[in-house]
């Protein structure tokens, strides 16, 4: 099953290669992962994306605790929360797909950031599937370039990752 | 007043009460090392390899419980090492490693002798540190020593590149360290012990199952109190050996993929498992699902939460310091009117003496060929069950492990988790420089001593009367047993050719050589070296039968009660 793992990290030089070593060296699977500096610059707020059965989970999250920059690391997929992915995506924009492209964005929720004669940047955010949605819905031959930056997320309410 | 770098290095150490460093100079480590020199509170012992650094400092630690120091220069000097760091990653041993880097504006540039020793090291240290500002090398320093020893202990290695080292600051060794990112669990849930008592109670047919956690907490004492309070059965792994008196009639052995008859037998057909310091090894266990095909209840004690539930489900987890929950089950089964049910224990204990009785550990002594079995037991006679045994990896680690009865903890060194070959010899050295009246002995083979060979030189700069014990049977015995076994007999690779005559070899160095051909001869000799030449260092080569097994054995992939004896061939 899909797991969101937000993890408090001291923000030192090579934090997030403890934390990628660790996935490679144990096997772990890593769908994507997201790191900055947070509102206090010592600490690095981790999120990331992972799969696996209920006892490889549990390994990955002990494992992560184990890790001595490690401060907090919690599983947000336990319960209510919010996920949120940024995607730029760079279309083609000409003749009668460049109303078309206008179109699709809106339908998104998506923002036009750049545009040049021949090409639109479209902004996005939302959850995965918001993102793999839109880009279904553009022919792909139009398509010229995408990057994702994979998923942040955080606990709704009371629910805090704080030191 | 200001310090340099290198000075805080050394003021650090001192402060530790480090007694040794084990290590090798080189240009990135040249101001510590003149720092070294000016200095008589610790001495620094030259090993010939880094790798034999490391061990050392490792087996130090291993014997005495205290923290093992190496010191090595940056790049070769670094990666020679990490077989040394990686050895005691695997067995949780609490070393801490300095290694020199080029200087911080150099990092990076592809410098002479540069490595990037924080990302080589990374996956088999506990932590590692890179200090670019001296400022920060005492606490880092501090830092490396508290994480070593707390918790589930291990190596920490500190980088220090070499401008560091010149550079001065301030000196103020803190007297304590807290970090918010690290604060090991170290008291036992106690609703947890009550659980695991109640089901300890209810056992019809107990085990204990104890490994390498209880040497590393100190925690042999409260073990064997606790397993002779309840009068249960107890195992231990090869890594716990000395953690319950092998002479004792509740020892059933040690277990796994060599272990004994009954010990496995007894492992596969509890039904209450209470694992102690010990983490359900592949060559423990055999097969999980094999060994999960029985229903049983399982109490897992250890500091680490990560070992718990990895490779097998528990029933009752409890993390903590095994003393102190050996201790809080003692206490409460002391204050409870409770004990376990004696008839089931009875008839669990006429089974047990059932397997035991199948004797899996006999072998036959002519009068020929020297049986490397018969070496040891005769080692362990004449030794009064005293010495400090260091082995290296192979047939004759599982030999010193099955035959040798290792009553006290810390007394039974070798590489359980990583198997490497050629700790043989620096291990003695570490164990000699802990405890400088031991009887030492390194068992071995001939081609695990080659691999550290070149440490006789240091064993005779130090006199270090230790005793190898070379059981020669000109193979890669274990390699060999299987290809014997699963590889048709094809013996690959696996014959030792063009063997150096060890006793001329030892002797170049100046130690005592034998060499011992005859079984009629192997005590008189060994009576001889632990006598006569108690204070020399002496090789025994004993040319040993080539084609003994090591039995019992469980093949991998296999269960526990899937065992190949030696009556079955």
């Amino acid at each position: 099953m899909r797991h969101i793992i937000s993890i408090l990290i001291e923000n030192e030089a090579g934090a997030l290669s403890r934390v990628s070593g660790l996935f490679s060296a144990r096997a772990f699977n890593i769908e994507s992962l997201t790191v900055a500096a947070t509102e206090d610059s010592s600490l690095s707020r981790m999120t990331i994306v992972s799969s696996g059965s209920d006892g490889v989970i549990e390994q990955i999250i002990k494992q992560l605790n184990k890790l001595i920059d490690v401060i907090k690391v919690v599983d947000l997929s336990e319960s209510a929360h919010i996920e949120r992915e940024l995607m730029l995506v760079k279309v083609r924009a000409t003749g009668k797909d460049r109303e078309e492209m206008k179109r699709v964005a809106d339908i998104f929720r998506g923002r036009i950031v750049d545009v040049t004669e021949s090409t639109y940047v479209i902004e996005l955010t939302g959850n995965c599937s918001k993102l793999d949605a839109c880009l279904a819905a553009i022919n792909p031959d139009l398509v010229l370039e995408t990057v994702r930056t994979g998923v942040c997320g955080i606990g709704r309410g009371d629910r805090i990752l704080k030191v | 007043m200001q310090l340099t770098g290198a000075e805080i290095v050394v003021r650090c150490l001192q402060e530790e009460k480090v007694e040794y460093v084990f290590g090798y100079p080189g240009g990135s480590v040249l101001y510590i090392y003149d720092e070294l020199f000016k200095q008589d509170k610790f001495k620094h012992v030259l090993v010939r390899h880094e790798q034999a650094a490391v061990h050392a400092a490792d087996a130090y630690s291993r014997s005495s419980n205290k923290i093992g120091v190496c010191l090595v220069t940056s790049g070769p000097g670094v990666t020679n090492a990490v077989t040394g760091i990686a050895t005691a990653y695997m067995d949780s041993i609490p070393i801490v490693i300095i290694s020199g880097q080029v200087p911080t504006p150099y990092i990076g540039q592809d410098a002479f002798q540069e490595c990037d020793t924080v990302g080589i090291t990374r996956p088999c240290v506990k932590h590692n540190f890179l200090v670019k500002d001296v400022k920060e090398l005492a606490t880092t320093l501090k830092k490396a020593f508290y994480i070593a020893k707390t918790g589930r202990p291990g190596p920490v290695l500190v980088d220090i590149p070499k401008d560091v080292t010149m550079h001065k600051c301030d000196f103020e060794y803190p007297k304590s360290i807290s970090m918010r990112s690290y604060n090991p669990v170290v008291k036992p849930h106690e609703g947890q012990v009550r659980k695991a008592l109640q089901l300890l109670l209810g056992a019809k047919r107990p085990m204990i199952y104890a490994g390498g956690g209880v040497i590393l907490s100190d925690a042999s004492n409260q073990l064997t109190k606790l397993a002779r309070t309840l009068g249960f059965p107890v195992t231990n792994t090869l890594m716990g050996l000395g953690g319950y008196p092998a002479t004792d009639d509740q020892f059933v052995g040690m277990l796994g993929m060599h272990g004994t008859y009954e010990a496995n037998m007894a492992m596969q057909h509890c039904d209450v498992l209470v694992a102690i310091g010990a983490r359900f090894d592949d060559r423990v266990i055999g097969n999980p699902e094999h060994f999960g095909s029985v229903l049983r209840k399982i109490i897992h004690i250890d500091i680490d939460p990560s070992s718990i539930s990895k490779r097998v489900d528990v029933d009752v987890p409890i993390v903590g310091h095994l003393p102190d929950v050996l201790g809080k089950l003692q206490a409460l089964l002391e204050q409870s009117a409770e004990r376990p049910d004696a008839k089931a224990l009875a008839v669990w204990w006429k089974q047990i003496n059932t397997w035991r009785a199948r004797n899996s550990l006999k072998y036959k002594q002519g009068k020929e060929l020297i049986m490397p079995q018969y070496v040891v037991e005769k080692l362990y006679e004449i030794t009064g069950g005293e010495a400090f045994v260091t082995s290296d990896v192979g047939q004759h680690q599982m030999w010193a492990a099955q035959y040798y009865k290792f009553d006290k903890p810390r007394r039974w060194i070798n590489s359980g988790g990583l198997g490497t070959m050629g700790v043989g010899l620096p291990y003695a050295m570490g164990v000699r420089f802990a405890n400088p009246k031991a009887t030492v002995a390194c068992i071995t083979g001939e081609a695990s001593i080659q691999m550290n060979i070149q440490e006789l030189s240091t064993a005779r700069q130090f006199r270090l009367p230790i005793k190898v014990i070379n059981l020669n049977n000109r193979y890669l015995g274990m390699v060999r047993q299987w290809q014997e076994m699963f590889h048709g007999n094809r013996y690959s690779e696996s014959y030792v050719d063009a063997l150096p005559d060890f006793v001329k070899l030892a002797e170049s160095y100046g130690h005592v050589g034998m060499r011992i051909e005859r079984p009629a001869d192997v005590e008189p000799a060994l009576r001889e070296a632990f006598t006569t030449h108690k204070n020399d260092f002496v090789f025994m080569d004993f040319l040993t039968d080539q084609t003994a097994n090591v039995y019992p054995m469980i093949a991998a992939g296999k269960g526990l009660s899937e065992m190949i004896l030696a009556e079955e061939l």
